[in-house]
């Protein structure tokens, strides 16, 4: 924190100097000392140290600032592991409604192929954005047709996907709906009754296709012989039939959620219910099938005129009181991925008479996402020997009113910069400011 | 729970009718009564943030006949006044949005580039249930607009959450000022330059278009003022020239679409040559930029928390402008425009305490006088002030807390929202042709509401 005020006293006198130090990642060993540590899987350590050493946490607790590291004193303040965002376009649509810079929708309604890793832009300025608010990972996702592409988790430091990526990638599946797109959706109930039906047979004809093709590819294994065709999907379907890559099933409606259990029933395969707006009336099944559930936005509207008013904030809390692994996402149209931490407040606040607490909605957005994508030995707790990606704030990071003091991914400590706070630095206080009859005011 | 009891003078009395009248209420939804009720009530013992004068701890507000009757510690309930114990509650202004478009059944008339005749009040649903759900986030008013596809939309309507009415002009705020949509940068110039063909097409464009509406607007009320004086037969009477002459004599106020900080400098530029004052920014992502001008002017910003980057004007958005406008004096508010913030623009106005260091006061008096100054109402609400109407939002914590809930809204003193009482169904009109819609929404630009873009983009 003093570190971070020095530096930015720097800045003020002398802005060419502290140019460099200010805008890169800085990389080293460093000691947090005097702070409050939230493990999330470990409990809460009222005054301690995080030791942070080639790239991982080194030492949590009462441990001795090693020789030559940089002290970061937290002052009292919180250290956390940085936040998940489980659901995103971040790094595939830089401008809402420009075409050209939205890389998340490929043509083609089975493309599962189409990699968010391949055309993540790591320059876009809603990474800097998102992690000065602690969210310092996120899952992008393509999204449009039957199976839109290959979503990947990313931490928010790095210019390459290799550097970017986090370990993994899982396949996702738009579940056909059932029922109407929305209220302005004037088609005839036949009509959609047979668009689900033709919809439902595709994704039935395409998954048949990738069994068979994954079994192509075992007698050809065995038989140490022949080459497989030419069949990106079906490459891209294979692992996930398998059961080796996660299959995220998007789906929202409680009639479809109920569908994509029994569609998933007996297939082998590793799957997420993603979405999941109705969760909450069918609950039971969810918790019954086992299957974890990645939700949000929790500020979503209700999904019927007939809904409490607040069912969608409670959701997250109505499905883990019925036993199910709950994870969040912002899912934010509006790429504000940064307010994950105050969708995890929502669910607290509408969630805590259900039980679902603040540690719950604190694990919603760091282990259980960890958890669900197979990363938990690397991300989601403060604990030794794990990724030291974590963030210090002032307070609940839940609360609007905390600051976030330091952020750390891969264990370079980031600066607490993007363009929004580079704009309120140039023009809270403007120069050259009024001009009047051509006096200016300096 | 409701603490609700009617006061008695013994307080065993009192306690005994409390507890009834909470096991009772657990089952029986809120009554509502009807828009012209004005309700009378003892708030006591909350914090009360009157946003003008302070937080007061322990403090009791006494609700008269829909207004606020007197502010202060150990207030007593006159005879038949009910008493509300909110011990450990928060009471703040009803929130206020200048920008919504709930309740309305049309949004946009796109067909001209000026439809200064066309008017919101026309078309109000009071059937909406977005009105409930802003309700259960502490809203009493809201300013409902027309969209932004022309540089002059039509007249907006001021509406207060009198849920439980069939009436639209049930939900009219009364004495509210006249104001009127105008608009700016992509929407009109997208419409009409490349969809229609016929200017705007340009930021360019748009200032001409209202330099020539003012200018033929001057010589219609000229040319009636000099018939009126003359006694002689006026000349044809015209809707929209009528509005546009209101606007030049102050009778309406503007409130404008706009997003980039050069077409913000343009329109007040317009405005000093027309001899226009009152003037409201919406939107204005780019406000920011030109805060010295927009406080040498004396003109209002009304901003997102936090949106941006949905089209290429707003790509230069920061969460700071709140912040950056209102220490340089600049009256701004925080807005919706959408369904889904108007549930919780309490929060909204919190995020510029990590966007800029606002304090309390300053946080909240974005969603409450600040918008109500823009909207010309701030004499009637805004503040928790002896005199005004009893608007009031009454919150589990601190409204800015991340963890606070709703617990009642007040509109006029009447109690139209009690989370306690809050049912499964709380529509006040089922359509029986309503389908069943169970697929969540995403945001859409509302003030493109009615517009066929994709139809614009192939000529259509």
């Amino acid at each position: 924190m003093r570190l971070f005020l020095f530096a930015l006293a720097v800045l003020a006198v002398a802005p060419a100097q502290a140019q460099g130090p200010q805008y890169r990642a800085q990389t080293g060993t460093f000691a947090l000392t005097d702070c409050r540590i939230e493990t999330v899987t470990r409990g809460t350590i009222e005054r301690g140290t995080v030791v942070i050493a080639d790239g991982e946490i080194a030492a949590v607790g009462t441990a001795p600032v090693p020789a030559g590291a940089r002290t970061i004193p937290c002052d009292g303040g919180t250290v956390y592991p940085g936040m998940i965002d489980a659901g995103t376009r971040l790094g595939l649509q830089e401008i809402g409604s420009q075409d050209e810079t939205q890389d998340y929708d490929e043509l083609g309604d089975v493309t599962p192929q189409m990699r968010a890793l391949t055309a993540f832009n790591p320059s876009t300025i809603h990474v800097p954005i998102t992690r000065v608010s602690g969210v310092l990972a996120a899952l992008s996702v393509p999204r449009g047709g039957l199976m839109p592409g290959t979503a990947g988790l990313v931490t928010l430091h790095g210019y390459t996907p290799e550097q970017l990526a986090a370990g993994f990638e899982g396949v996702v599946l738009n579940f056909p709906p059932s029922g109407r797109r929305g209220p302005f959706d004037r088609r005839e109930q036949q009509v959609i009754d047979k668009a689900s039906k033709e919809a439902m047979d595709k994704l039935d004809e395409v998954w048949e296709q990738a069994v068979l093709y994954a079994r192509i590819d075992s007698a050809r294994t065995a038989g140490r012989s022949g080459t497989m065709p030419y069949q990106p999907e079906m490459a891209a379907l294979l692992p996930v039939v398998r059961g080796e890559r996660m299959l995220l099933v998007e789906v929202n409606a409680a009639a479809d959620i109920v569908k994509a259990l029994a569609w998933l029933e007996g297939k082998p395969v590793s799957a997420v219910l993603t979405g999941v707006a109705e969760g909450w009336r069918v609950a039971d099944r969810i918790a019954a099938a086992g299957l974890p559930v990645i939700t949000g936005p929790v500020t979503g509207l209700p999904t019927r005129a007939s809904d409490r008013y607040d069912r969608t904030y409670q959701n997250a809390a109505l499905l883990a009181q019925a036993g199910v692994q709950v994870a969040l996402r912002t899912d934010d149209g509006m790429q504000n991925y940064r307010n994950l931490p105050f969708h995890a407040g929502w669910a607290v606040a509408y969630g805590q008479d259900l039980g679902f607490d603040r540690l719950a909605a604190l694990e919603a957005v760091t282990i259980t996402p960890a958890r669900i994508f197979g990363v938990d030995d690397r991300l989601g707790s403060i604990e030794v020997g794990k990724s030291a990606t974590l963030f210090v704030a002032d307070g609940d990071p839940f609360e609007p009113a905390t600051m976030v003091t330091a952020v750390f991914i891969g264990g370079a400590q980031i600066p607490l910069v993007s363009r929004q706070s580079e704009l309120y630095e140039e023009y809270l206080d403007r120069s050259p400011g009024l001009t009047v009859g051509g006096a200016t005011d300096q | 729970m409701p603490r609700f009891a009617s006061r008695l003078p013994s307080m065993r009395h009192a306690f005994l009718l409390a507890v009834l009248a909470a096991s009772a209420a657990a089952q029986t939804p809120l009554t509502l009564p009807p828009a012209s009720e004005r309700g009378s009530v003892l708030l006591r013992n909350a914090t009360v943030h009157t946003v003008t004068g302070g937080t007061l701890e322990g403090a009791d507000v006494l609700v008269r006949d829909g207004r606020i009757a007197a502010v202060g510690t150990g207030l007593e309930a006159p005879r038949g006044v009910r008493v509300m114990d909110l011990t450990g509650r928060h009471v703040m202004p009803g929130i206020i949005d200048a920008h919504s478009h709930a309740a309305l059944s049309s949004v946009n008339e796109a067909t001209n580039p000026i439809v200064a005749e066309v008017q919101m009040r026309d078309v109000v649903d009071p059937t909406d249930i977005g009105l409930y759900r802003a309700l259960a986030g502490g809203v009493t008013a809201i300013h409902v607009m027309h969209g932004s596809a022309n540089p002059v939309g039509g007249e907006n309507e001021t509406l207060k959450l009198r849920w439980g009415t069939l009436d639209p002009d049930g939900l009219l705020f009364e004495g509210a000022p006249r104001t009127i949509k105008f608009a700016l940068g992509e929407n009109p110039t997208r419409v009409h330059g490349r969809g229609r063909g016929i200017r705007p097409s340009t930021r360019m464009g748009i200032e001409q278009v209202y330099r020539e509406a003012f200018t033929e607007a001057r010589a219609y009320r000229a040319a009636h003022d000099a018939a009126r004086a003359a006694r002689q037969p006026l000349p044809p009477v015209d809707r929209r020239m009528e509005t546009l002459a209101d606007i030049l004599d102050g009778d309406v106020l503007v409130h404008c679409h706009s997003y980039r900080a050069d077409e913000i400098l343009m329109l007040m530029e317009v405005f000093r040559d027309f001899g226009i004052e009152r003037l409201t920014f919406q939107h204005a992502n780019e406000a920011f930029k030109v805060a010295p001008e927009l406080a040498a002017f004396g003109a209002g910003a009304s901003v997102f928390a936090d949106w941006g980057s949905y089209k290429f004007e707003v790509y230069y958005s920061s969460a700071y402008n709140a912040a950056i406008l209102h220490r340089n004096g600049v009256r701004t508010s925080v807005n919706s425009d959408d369904a889904g913030l108007l549930r919780y623009l309490y929060h909204e106005a919190a995020k510029t305490q990590r966007y800029g260091g606002l304090t309390d006061d300053e946080a909240l008096a974005l969603v409450t006088l600040n918008p109500a100054w823009q909207l010309g109402i701030d004499d009637r609400v805004g503040s928790v002030e002896v005199g005004k109407d009893a608007d009031l939002a009454v919150f589990s914590a601190h409204p800015l807390s991340v963890y606070a809930r709703v617990d009642y809204t007040l509109v006029d003193g009447v109690v139209r929202f009690d989370r306690a009482r809050d049912g499964d169904d709380q529509r006040v009109y089922v359509d029986p042709g309503e389908e069943i819609v169970t697929l969540p929404s995403g945001h859409s630009d509302s003030c493109m509401l009615g517009v066929d873009l994709d139809a614009l983009v192939l000529g259509d």
